[in-house]
Parts: C-alpha cells; structure tokens; sequence
C-alpha cells in the first residue's frame, strides 16, 4: 500500500486537475451562451436568402443557372466544418465518422471525393488518413466573420462551376440543444428545388441589371450564408461539447478524490494501530 | 395613412432592421431607387450606399449597406446586406490562400483516403469515450 505522503501528493495534483477542468467547464458554459445568441443572429439572413432562392426556383425564368442543374455525379466535394481545439468529447470523431460513411459510399460507386476543412481537427484527420484536401483554412476563433469563410467557399463553388465536383456537400455539427449534438451531411449544390405544383400562377421578377449576374451573386451569397451558419453552429456545438466534457471530467476528478481519501485515511489509521500495538507489546515486554 | 409594406433588412452577422415602412430608397447598382408598397417583384444588386426608410410613423432612417441584394415582393421588401465590399479580386487572393493552405498540408501525401486507416483510427477514439464512459457508470 502506498504511504501517506504519496497519496497526499496525489490527491494535490489531481486537486489542481480539477481545478483546471472546471475552470474550462465555465469558460466554455458562458462561451457557448455567447455563442448560443451569435448563432441565432445569423438565422435571419439564411432564412431571408433561403426564400428567395425559393421563390427564384418558383420563378418562371427563362434563365437557369448551373448551380440549379443537376449533373451525373463524377466527383463529389465536402466542406467539413470541424473545431480548432480538442477537448470536446466525440464531437469531431462523430462527425468524421458521418462524413467517411457518405464519402466510403460514394467511393464505392466509383464516385471520389473532395475535401475542404474549415478548423484544424479535420485538417489534421485528413492529413492522417488521407484523402485530396484541395482547401483549409483554420484558426477562425470563436467569432468568424462571414468575410473570412470566402476563401475556402470560393474553391468549391470554382470547383463546382468547372465541373471538376458535381454535388457540394456541407458536413457540420447541429446544435439540437446543450446535450444533444447532430453530426449532419447538408447537400448544398445543386440546389435541390422542390417539386413545381400544377397550374400555379406564372410569375417571375424583374431583374436589375439582369439575371445572370444578378443569380451568380445571390447563389454564392446563398451557399456562403450556408456554410457561416454551419460554422457559427459548429461553434456553439463545440463549446457545448465541451461543457459536457469538462463537467464529467470534474466529477471524474472529483470521485478519484474521495478514493484516495478513503485510502488515505485507511493508510492513517493501520500506521496508528500498528504504532498503539508496537507500544503496547512493548510496556508488556517490561 | 400612407399604405405601408413590411421590410426587413438583414446581414448575415445580425438583424439590422424589421418592421413597416411607407418607403424605401436604397442605391441598386444601376441607380437611385425608390420602392413603395404594391412594387412588382423585382431582384436587384445593391451598390455600397445609404438606405433610407421613411417608417409608418412617419420617422426616417438612414442605414448603410456595403452591397448586397434587393428583393421585393408585393407584401413585403428583404434587403441581404453585405458584411464587407466586395470585389473579385479580394474573393481571388482568399481563395488563393485556401488553396495554398491545403497545399502546403497535402504535400507528399496522398489524396486518396485510407478508408480502412480512417476507420480504425476513429473506431480506436470511439472505444477509448466508450471505455471511459464505462469505467464512470461503474463507479456509480
């Protein structure tokens, strides 16, 4: 059995374990509120811009742009939304996990995949297990600007419209509530438009300058609001995640504690019967 | 009382303006533009410039929009604000740093994906949270 004073060092160190990971699980509680609102800020705009391209899809337009149209797939791209730091429990592994499925079934059709990282976990997962990363882009912090996810939208979407992939999908965490994370596939491109009802009335806008330039900006307008949207609740999941983690590793701490405690005390006390019965045997012996 | 049409301007960042207004001028990128209630559904650009909404009572307000687009509809007017000006060659460079990023990380690896690799590597750190979870109910 140990001795006391080494318990007592471990019961010290595993104190300041403690200390750490409920400092983190607080930390992470209030930025997850923060993030929490940020996420709800952002819903506005992906709605609004979700409408009109619903109603441009409604819209009898002579027009139709190659975002809309639906090709044979040859090559599929991914735009995989992970976090920059880990200790978070098995958020980005679940995701992953989604993600092989999706990419391992089209791989078997023949089908080969694309990569985009957004955060440094799937960069680094890529790197580990392969796969043609064509963009990455980490470090966004914990509140992006819809400015910096332009450069990693902008190969996909450049990809998309040379033909090199033919779907975009957008693979991110969904915030359900605090407890709950969703790894989600999210296909972005082509649009999936919904089926046309008969004999509706025939309308269609009138486009400024005109339709062309008018629909390749609001479709990358559109994909980029997609892919902020998943980031900023990639965000709010992450630092939910790891609340979660931090919490259960305090109590972890906390029940390692009371073990060492009772093995402590227990130590203490065999030492002090052993002393009595040494003193005792030995006033017998006189 | 003017006829009023609800309108709601929008960034991807936050909610900058909802509610009914008499009228709306805003800059669309082919010129100064007025809208009441009852327009015709139109989609148009927006250059970088002023908004001004003159609200149901009667109050004005200015708002600025680095770009973005203009939708109206017979009952209600949505502008998509911009965060930022934007322009091609900006797109370009952030793009090009992407690329570059990925680049420089896929050099002298593969761009196939180890399927098998990949799924022992993710069925280890699964067992690993399983386990862990484990050895906490047990302790319960």
């Amino acid at each position: 059995m140990a001795s006391g004073k080494e318990i007592r060092t471990q019961i010290s160190s595993i104190q300041n374990t403690q200390k750490i990971t409920s400092a983190m699980e607080m930390v992470a509680a209030s930025k997850m509120r923060k993030a929490h609102d940020r996420m709800e800020l952002t819903r506005p705009y992906a709605r609004k811009i979700r409408d009109v391209i619903g109603y441009l899809a409604e819209a009898d337009s002579d027009y139709r742009h190659p975002f809309m149209e639906a090709r044979p797939a040859n090559r599929v791209g991914y735009i995989v939304v992970s976090t920059d730091r880990g200790l978070c429990g098995g958020l980005n592994n679940n995701l992953f996990k989604q993600m092989l499925k999706d990419s391992r079934a089209w791989h078997e059709k023949g089908v080969p995949s694309d990569f985009c990282t957004i955060g440094q976990k799937g960069s680094v997962f890529l790197n580990s297990v392969g796969g043609n990363k064509v963009a990455s882009q980490s470090q966004i912090g914990d509140r992006p600007s819809a400015e910096e996810l332009i450069g990693t939208v902008k190969v996909m979407l450049d990809a998309y419209r040379d033909g090199t992939i033919d779907r975009l999908y957008l693979v991110f965490n969904r915030f359900v509530n605090t407890m709950t994370q969703e790894p989600q596939i999210e296909q972005l491109l082509p649009l999936q438009a919904e089926a046309e009802p008969e004999g509706k009335y025939r309308w269609d806008y009138i486009y400024e300058p005109d339709p062309r330039t008018l629909l390749d900006g609001l479709l990358i307008r559109y994909v980029e609001s997609q892919v902020y949207q998943g980031v900023v609740e990639n965000i709010a999941c992450e630092q939910a995640a790891r609340m979660i983690a931090m919490k259960s590793a305090t109590d972890n701490a906390g029940d390692i504690i009371d073990d060492l405690k009772t093995e402590y005390n227990k130590a203490r006390q065999a030492n002090i019967t052993q002393e009595i019965s040494e003193i005792v045997s030995g006033a017998a012996a006189v | 009382m003017a006829n009023t049409v609800q309108c709601d301007i929008v960034s991807a960042q936050e909610n900058i303006f909802s509610g009914k207004v008499e009228m709306l001028t805003a800059t669309a990128s082919n010129g100064e533009l007025g809208v009441m209630a009852g327009h015709a559904p139109m989609l148009t650009g927006l250059a970088p410039g002023p908004v001004n909404i003159k609200t149901e009572d009667g109050a004005e307000e200015v708002y600025f929009v680095s770009g973005g687009y203009l939708e109206v509809q017979p009952h209600h007017i949505s502008i998509l604000a911009d965060t930022a000006q934007r322009a091609h060659d900006m797109d370009e460079a952030a793009a090009k740093q992407a690329r570059d990023e990925a680049e420089r990380e896929m050099a002298n690896r593969s761009s196939e994906v180890d399927y098998s690799r990949a799924a022992a590597r993710l069925a280890e750190a699964a067992a690993q949270l399983r386990t862990l979870e484990k050895l906490r109910r047990k302790k319960r």
